[in-house]
């Protein structure tokens, strides 16, 4: 029997910092298994909602339920155990690590060797670290960044860092994955090659929520997209109806 | 005892505390002004206090000058070594993380002291009173003259900062280079200078605390990281980044060691201090008069 | 790289035969004892290593667990006929705990604010060690600690504690080892490279924190005990401020997060200041801070940074021709 209900949902989330409102009365819920994207103007809060649903962040006011459990005040890690994964609009490897290291940490939620069975090197933990290397792989194998795997991350260019950050967020099992402007920097080819991934990613039934400027990358892959303007959400819908939604039309151009 | 006596006590308590709390709040000043152009936690501020004292022995013992122009030398030798210490160490690493950025104050550190310990040994040394000795009664409580000279020193160099901060171009220029550097190298401040500048005058600031100090307290090479440490705590309980907010924490600190000293236990009076840097640390890191 | 376990087989066989040869010569005896204390200070920076190296945590006073297992061997051996072995562990239960105590709230604060903390602790520990002088005999120190034995056999020559350090340490680095290579390694990694990513990627980061710094703790602790035992006689110069300045600058000699690198740096900053600088007495503070200031401009990966490079231009060069 399939799940319909949304796999995320936003309830009146308030946001300020110091005396600015970052975000004002934002609701969203997020459909499962679709791709659904958040756009908006600069400084629109879209970033400041990924941090709110991560965890990096907590709102003012409001709640984010989560497989319909409340996980205000959870703190990220285990948010990321619960199956939220996510990428960094300014990417964020571990820099001094290798391509495999940085996807292997993401095996961390999903494995549980401690100090005493990794220090001693028991069976049970030399089991999981050929586990860890295995998925690792194979979700480089799945993003195309397989062969880079021994290089130090910090020095790839940056499309092949986003690549690899987004293997590392699928190597923690997320159920939804936040992408946060997976096309930003990328040339065509690139975003083309981006857009290709996302729809895997959907194929393996992973919800996608992200945040983007590239309008052709959205209205191309979007189920469905929800429209913030100075902290508030203006529209949300299909991507034919938010192309010809006047108020957006407005934000954009005003 | 009698309760006048325990009055006086106390009040003679005060006064060590008003003046160990006015060396305290100077080298918290100092520790503003860099903090505020750089971010950086000096570990060395200490050590300029301890440089102005050994500097100002040096030229008073070794070269036999007079007092006052062995202070003023001390001084301006200790504005120069500030100066030299941010052009070699401090610039050419500005883009390191803060963690390197005070392992560098503290490498500083180190080498202050190990010159400082090569010429002049380990032997506490002191300067003779500005004003000579004689015990200056004040509410029953014995006074020494030389406390007074520190807290006034302390007062004339507070009150002079203030008005080179708040009155003068390059002191105003500072101000902005620390508030907005970015804005400020706009309107054509150069933010190298300023930079330069903090560090010159913390140490200057420190140098002065040093030499007034040192005929009452002495002076050895590694007097530098206990007062880098309790002008820290200073610092950090009037609120990271206050020039008010040094002094006050400066007198608070002072005058609280000054009686748990003399009250309580004068061995562990130093431990008591920092136990109270880091009670503020865990509970409230922003100080009284916190920036951020 | 068969280089490298070459290297290694060759140092530990140094290790092994060194000192049995230098133990029937009167000139290179004495070096068995500098290796001793080389030995005692490697399992502290050792776990220094784990904490800074790895989890990018900075420790400006761990001298001070150095000696909560240094008075806790002396004081529960002297004043109360504890059995060396049991003081031990309770010296480094006590460093456990108080390390949790202290690192519950330190590991909360960032960067700068964190250096301060561990060096404002590190002092309070000196302090109560100079001055609670019913406990711990004050600035002239605890004299009389008596050695060590294990099942009637005494480490009562140089040779034999020589060897049971490196036993020890030898366990510890092993230990180590298998930390760094394991996943807790690569969350350790993960925190120190990106704090916030390594969260939003499962790791809880302040457990590992409080936990890396309880172990560096622990360690420190047990090097304490064996130098107790060893010196027989210990005073709170050892375990202040400057000290802690001298572990964290072995680790960074020999670039932070290498091993082999810190056991290096432990040696070279010894042998350095007990050897080589010993005639020049005063020189000490000073070739330190030099030789930090180099580092920290020039050298920022110690030795083990030099060497990768190394290793990285013969490579390249391999692949020219």
């Amino acid at each position: 029997m399939k799940n319909n209900k949304p796999i995320l949902v936003l309830n009146n989330i308030w946001k300020s910092f110091g005396g600015m409102m970052s975000l004002s009365d934002v609701s969203i819920s997020v459909p499962r298994n679709r791709i659904k994207a958040v756009i908006g103007p600069n400084g629109a809060g879209k970033t400041t909602l990924f941090n709110i649903i991560s965890g990096a962040l907590n709102p003012n006011k409001g709640s984010i339920i989560f497989e319909g459990q409340p996980i205000n005040g959870l703190p990220s890690h285990k948010r990321t155990f619960l199956g939220i994964g996510r990428t960094f609009q300014t990417v964020k490897l571990f820099k001094q690590m290798s391509v495999r290291e940085n996807v292997m940490v993401g095996r961390h939620c999903r494995s549980s060797s401690e100090f005493f069975s990794c220090g001693l090197r028991f069976p049970k933990s030399r089991i999981e670290e050929k586990k860890i290397t295995e998925r690792a792989d194979a979700e480089l194998d799945f993003v195309g960044a397989y062969d880079m795997k021994n290089q130090v991350a910090g020095s790839l260019p940056i499309g092949l860092q986003k690549t690899v950050e987004v293997a590392r967020a699928l190597a923690t099992d997320p159920k939804l994955i936040l992408l946060d402007e997976p096309a930003g920097g990328l040339n065509d080819k690139e975003t083309e090659r981006f857009s290709e991934l996302i729809k895997k990613i959907q194929e393996r039934g992973i919800t996608v929520l992200l945040v983007e400027h590239d309008m052709r990358l959205v209205m191309n892959i979007s189920d469905e997209i929800a429209v913030l303007n100075y902290g508030e959400k203006i529209a949300e819908g299909a991507p034919e109806a938010i192309k010809n939604n006047k108020k957006v039309i407005e934000a954009y151009l005003g | 005892m009698d309760s006048i006596s325990f009055a006086s006590q106390l009040f003679q308590y005060l006064i060590t505390g008003i003046t160990v709390g006015s060396v305290y709040g100077l080298v918290a000043l100092g520790f503003n002004i860099i903090y505020n152009s750089t971010e950086i936690i000096n570990l060395a501020q200490g050590d300029f206090v301890m440089l102005g004292g050994m500097s100002s022995v040096f030229f008073v013992s070794v070269l036999h000058l007079p007092l006052a122009i062995s202070i003023i030398l001390a001084i301006i030798f200790a504005f120069i070594v500030g100066a030299l210490f941010e052009r070699v160490a401090i610039w050419p690493l500005k883009n390191a993380n803060q963690v390197t950025l005070i392992l560098i104050t503290l490498a500083g550190s180190l080498i202050l002291e190990g010159i400082v310990m090569l010429i002049m040994g380990k032997d506490p040394y002191t300067l003779p009173y500005f004003t000579g000795s004689k015990t200056i009664f004040l509410f029953g409580a014995a006074i020494s003259p030389q406390y007074i000279w520190v807290i006034a020193i302390s007062a004339i160099t507070v009150a002079s900062m203030s008005y080179f901060f708040n009155k003068t171009i390059t002191g105003k220029a500072m101000k902005a280079c620390s508030d907005n550097p970015f804005a400020a190298s706009l309107m054509g401040i150069p933010v190298k200078k300023m930079i330069l500048l903090s560090f010159a005058i913390s140490a200057l600031i420190g140098a002065v605390a040093g030499a007034a100090i040192t005929p009452s307290l002495l002076m050895e090479y590694d007097r530098g990281p206990m007062l880098t440490i309790k002008g820290f705590a200073a610092a950090i309980i009037g609120g990271l980044g206050s020039f008010g907010g040094a002094i006050i924490g400066g007198l608070i600190l002072g005058i609280t060691e000054a009686l748990f000293a003399g009250l309580i236990s004068s061995g562990y009076k130093d431990a008591a201090s920092l136990a109270i840097l880091l009670l503020i640390l865990f509970i409230k890191p922003q100080g009284i008069f916190g920036k951020e | 790289m068969k280089l490298e376990k070459f290297a290694t087989a060759a140092v530990i066989i140094v290790l092994i035969i060194f000192p049995i040869v230098a133990s029937s010569n009167d000139n290179l005896s004495y070096y068995i004892n500098i290796m001793t204390i080389v030995g005692i200070y490697s399992m502290i920076t050792v776990g220094l290593t784990l904490l800074v190296g790895y989890a990018g945590q900075i420790s400006l006073g761990h001298a001070a667990f150095f000696g909560i297992g240094a008075y806790g061997s002396g004081v529960l051996t002297t004043k109360f006929g504890i059995d060396p072995w049991l003081a031990m562990a309770a010296g480094a239960a006590l460093s456990s705990v108080i390390a949790y105590l202290i690192g519950l709230p330190s590991l909360k604060l960032k960067g700068h604010y964190l250096a301060m903390a561990t060096l404002a602790f590190g002092i309070i520990i000196y302090i109560f060690f100079k001055e609670a002088d019913f406990l711990t005999g004050g600035p002239s120190g605890l004299p009389d600690i008596p050695g060590i034995s294990a099942f009637g056999f005494s480490f009562d020559t140089d040779l034999r504690y020589y060897f049971l350090v490196y036993a020890i340490l030898m366990l510890e680095v092993i230990y180590s080892n298998n930390i760094m290579k394991s996943r807790i390694g690569r969350a350790l990694k993960a925190i120190r490279d990106d704090e916030d990513a390594a969260s939003a990627t499962g790791v809880a980061v302040y457990r590992y924190k409080l936990k890396i710094f309880v172990i560096s703790a622990f360690f420190a602790s047990i090097a304490g005990s064996l130098y107790a035992y060893y010196l027989n006689f210990i005073d709170p110069s050892t375990f202040g401020f400057f000290p802690s300045v001298k572990f964290l600058i072995m680790v960074i000699v020999g670039g932070l997060g290498s091993l082999p690198g810190t056991i290096f740096g432990t040696w070279f900053m010894t042998f350095l200041d007990s050897e080589w600088l010993s005639s020049i007495g005063s020189l000490t503070t000073l070739v330190y801070g030099i030789i930090l200031l180099i580092l920290l401009m020039f050298l920022p990966e110690g030795i083990a940074g030099q060497y990768r490079k190394l290793k990285t231009k013969i490579v390249m060069r391999k692949n020219e021709k």
